[in-house]
C-alpha cells in the first residue's frame, strides 16, 4: 500500500515538474520578448512605415503586409478546404478510391516543410504564371500550404457531428444540402474554426516560404500585384542583417500581441457559438 | 373514417447488403389509428419503420424489395422524392436528440425548411405545436433559449413539436419512452392518445404494457417476420400464434 502511494506520488510530481517546465518556457519567452521589445514599442513604431531598411521608423507597412497575405490565403484555402472536407464526409462514398487518394493527398502535404512550398510557389506562381513577388504569388502559396490544415480539421470537426442530428433533419423533409448548410456545418463551425486559427499562426510565422514568393519589399503595398514584407520577415532580416535588434523585438513582440488577439477573439467568437450547444 | 387504411405494406423485403432484415411484410395500418410493433430487440421493428418515411436508403448497401402505400401512393416508385415524402411522415427516435439551438429555433427548424420565411406565422406554429406537445407552459418564457438545457422529457415532448410544426399525416415512433423516467413516459403516453384523433401513429416498444396501454392495433415481429397482426385488445387476450403468446406472457424477449 505505502508503496504504490509513494510511487504515486512521484509520478504525480513528475507530471508537475514537466508542466512547470512547458509553462516556466512560456512564459520566460514571452517575458523576454516584452522586456526587450517594450522599449521600442509605442503607436509611432506601430502606425509609422520603416525607413533606413528598418533602422528608424516603425513597422506599419509590414503590419499591412501580414494582414493582407494572410487575408488572401484564407480566402483561397477557407473555401476549398471546407468544400473539400464536406465532400469527403458528406458525399463521397468513405471506401471510394478517389477519398482515399484525396485523404492521403492531405495527410502528407500537411507533413512538407513550408520551404518547398515556397519554392514551388517561386517556380509556379513568380515565374511561370509570372506574378512577380507579390501578395498574389504568395497569399496562393500560403494557401496551399495551410490547405491540408484546415481540411483535416474540417473534416474532423464535420465526423464529430451527431449522427443523430443529420437523421432528425433529414426525416423531418430537409434536403441532404438543407442538412448540411443549416445543421452539420454550424454545428461544426468551432472545429473549422480551430483549423483557420492554427492556420493563421503558421501564416504568421511562415519566413522562408513568403520570401520566396511575396519578396520582401518595406513600401506600402497598393495592390494584390505588389511585393510585400511581412512582420515575421522582417524580424528576420533586422536580426540576420544585424540592423536592429532592438527593433527585432519590438516586432517580435508586436506579433505575440497580434496572435495573442487573434486567439483571443476566436475563443470568444467560439465560445458565442458553442454557447448553445453547451 | 376511422377505418380506412392509411398505410398498407405488400411483401416488403429489406436488406442490409446480403443480410435479410425483413421477409415479406404485409401490414395494413389504419388512419387516425395508433399501431404499436413490438418483438425482441433485432427483429427487424425499427427496420420496418424505418422503410415507411425511406430513412434505411441513407444507410450504404440497403436494398428494399416490395413496396409500401400511403393513401395509396406507392412509396417505392422512381417518382417518388423521399424528401417530400419525410415532410408527410414524421418521425420521433429513440434519443431525443434536440437540434443545438433555441427551443424556438428547433420548432421552427421545418417550417423555414418547407419555406415559411413570415415571422408571425412562424410564432404561430411555433407556440401551437408547443402546446399541442403539451410543452408550452413549461418553456413560454424561455422559448428563446438553447434547447439543450431540458429534461430528456422535455426534449422528447420538444422533438414531437418539432415533428408536429411540419404537419405531417403520419407519425413514427422508434422507442419514444425507452430513455425517458416514469412520469415523462406517463405524459408521452397521454400526448399519443390526444394525438391519434388527427394524426396516424405508428410506435416501436418493447414495452407491452406501455403496447397495450396505447395502441389500437399490435403487430408482433420475430426474426424478421410479422407473426401476428391484430387489434390490440384481441392480440393481448387472445393470440392466435403460440410463439406472440410465448412472448407477450414474457417467456423469452
Ligand atoms: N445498418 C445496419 N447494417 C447491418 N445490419 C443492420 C443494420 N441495422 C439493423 N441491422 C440488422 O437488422 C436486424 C433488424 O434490426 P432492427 O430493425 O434495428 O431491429 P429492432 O428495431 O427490432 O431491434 C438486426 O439483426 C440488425 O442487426
Ligand atoms: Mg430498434
Amino acid at each position: 500500500m505505502k508503496a504504490t502511494n509513494r510511487l504515486e506520488k512521484i509520478i504525480n510530481l513528475c507530471f508537475w515538474l514537466s508542466a512547470s517546465v512547458i509553462a516556466g518556457i512560456f512564459i520566460i519567452i514571452i517575458g523576454y520578448i516584452a522586456v526587450k521589445g517594450f522599449s521600442v514599442v509605442n503607436l509611432d513604431f506601430i502606425f509609422t512605415a520603416p525607413t533606413r531598411a528598418g533602422k528608424e521608423g516603425g513597422i506599419s507597412t509590414t503590419i499591412i503586409g501580414t494582414v493582407y497575405l494572410t487575408a488572401v490565403a484564407l480566402l483561397f484555402a477557407v473555401p476549398l478546404g471546407v468544400s473539400t472536407a464536406i465532400y469527403l464526409e458528406e458525399y463521397a462514398r468513405r471506401k471510394s478510391r478517389f477519398a482515399r487518394l484525396v485523404n492521403l493527398t492531405a495527410e502528407t502535404l500537411a507533413g512538407i516543410p513550408s520551404i518547398i512550398f515556397g519554392l514551388f510557389g517561386f517556380v509556379f506562381f513568380v515565374i511561370f504564371l509570372n506574378l512577380g513577388w507579390s501578395i498574389l504569388s504568395g497569399g496562393m502559396t500560403l494557401a496551399i500550404m495551410i490547405l491540408p490544415t484546415i481540411t483535416r480539421t474540417a473534416q474532423e470537426a464535420i465526423l464529430n457531428v451527431p449522427h443523430e442530428y443529420r437523421e432528425n433533419s433529414l426525416a423531418l423533409g430537409a434536403s441532404k444540402w438543407q442538412t448540411i448548410s443549416k445543421i452539420t456545418i454550424p454545428s461544426a463551425a468551432p472545429g473549422i474554426i480551430t483549423g483557420i486559427i492554427l492556420s493563421i499562426g503558421r501564416v504568421v510565422g511562415e519566413t522562408a516560404a513568403i520570401i520566396l514568393t511575396a519578396g520582401s519589399s518595406l513600401g506600402m503595398p497598393l495592390s494584390l500585384s505588389d511585393p510585400v514584407r511581412t512582420m515575421a520577415v522582417h524580424l528576420y532580416i533586422l536580426a540576420l542583417e544585424g540592423i536592429s535588434l532592438e527593433r527585432a523585438f519590438g516586432t517580435a513582440f508586436v506579433i505575440v500581441i497580434l496572435i495573442i488577439i487573434i486567439n483571443y477573439m476566436a475563443h470568444l467568437s467560439l465560445r458565442r457559438l458553442s454557447h448553445l450547444s453547451s | 373514417m376511422a377505418n380506412d387504411v392509411k398505410i398498407k405494406s405488400t411483401d416488403l423485403k429489406v436488406f442490409y447488403h446480403d443480410f435479410q432484415a425483413l421477409y415479406e411484410i404485409n401490414m395494413e395500418i389504419k388512419e387516425n389509428n395508433v399501431t404499436a410493433l413490438i418483438g425482441p430487440s433485432g427483429c427487424g421493428k425499427s427496420t420496418f419503420l424505418r422503410s415507411i418515411n425511406r430513412l434505411n436508403e441513407l444507410i450504404e448497401g440497403t436494398s428494399t424489395k416490395g413496396q409500401i402505400y400511403i393513401d395509396e401512393i406507392p412509396l417505392y416508385d422512381k417518382d417518388i422524392d423521399p424528401v417530400n415524402l419525410r415532410k408527410n411522415v414524421g418521425m420521433v427516435f429513440q434519443q431525443p436528440s434536440v437540434f443545438p439551438m433555441s427551443i424556438y429555433d428547433n420548432v421552427a427548424y421545418g417550417p423555414r425548411i418547407h419555406g415559411v420565411k413570415d415571422k408571425a406565422i412562424l410564432d404561430e406554429i411555433v407556440e401551437k405545436s408547443l402546446k399541442a406537445a403539451n410543452l408550452w407552459n413549461e418553456v413560454k418564457d424561455r422559448i428563446k433559449s438553447p434547447a439543450t438545457g431540458m429534461s430528456g422529457g422535455q426534449r422528447q415532448r420538444l422533438v414531437m413539436a418539432r415533428v408536429l410544426a411540419v404537419e405531417p399525416q403520419v407519425i413514427l415512433m422508434d422507442e419514444p419512452a425507452s430513455a425517458l423516467d416514469p412520469i415523462s413516459t406517463a405524459k408521452l403516453e397521454e400526448l399519443i392518445s390526444e394525438l391519434k384523433n388527427s394524426y396516424t401513429i405508428v410506435i416501436v416498444t418493447h414495452n407491452m404494457q406501455q403496447a397495450a396501454r396505447v395502441s389500437d392495433y399490435t403487430g408482433f415481429f420475430l426474426n424478421g417476420a410479422l407473426v401476428e397482426f391484430n387489434r390490440t385488445d384481441e392480440l393481448f387476450v387472445n393470440p392466435r400464434d403460440k410463439r406472440t403468446e410465448d412472448y407477450i406472457t414474457g417467456r423469452f424477449g
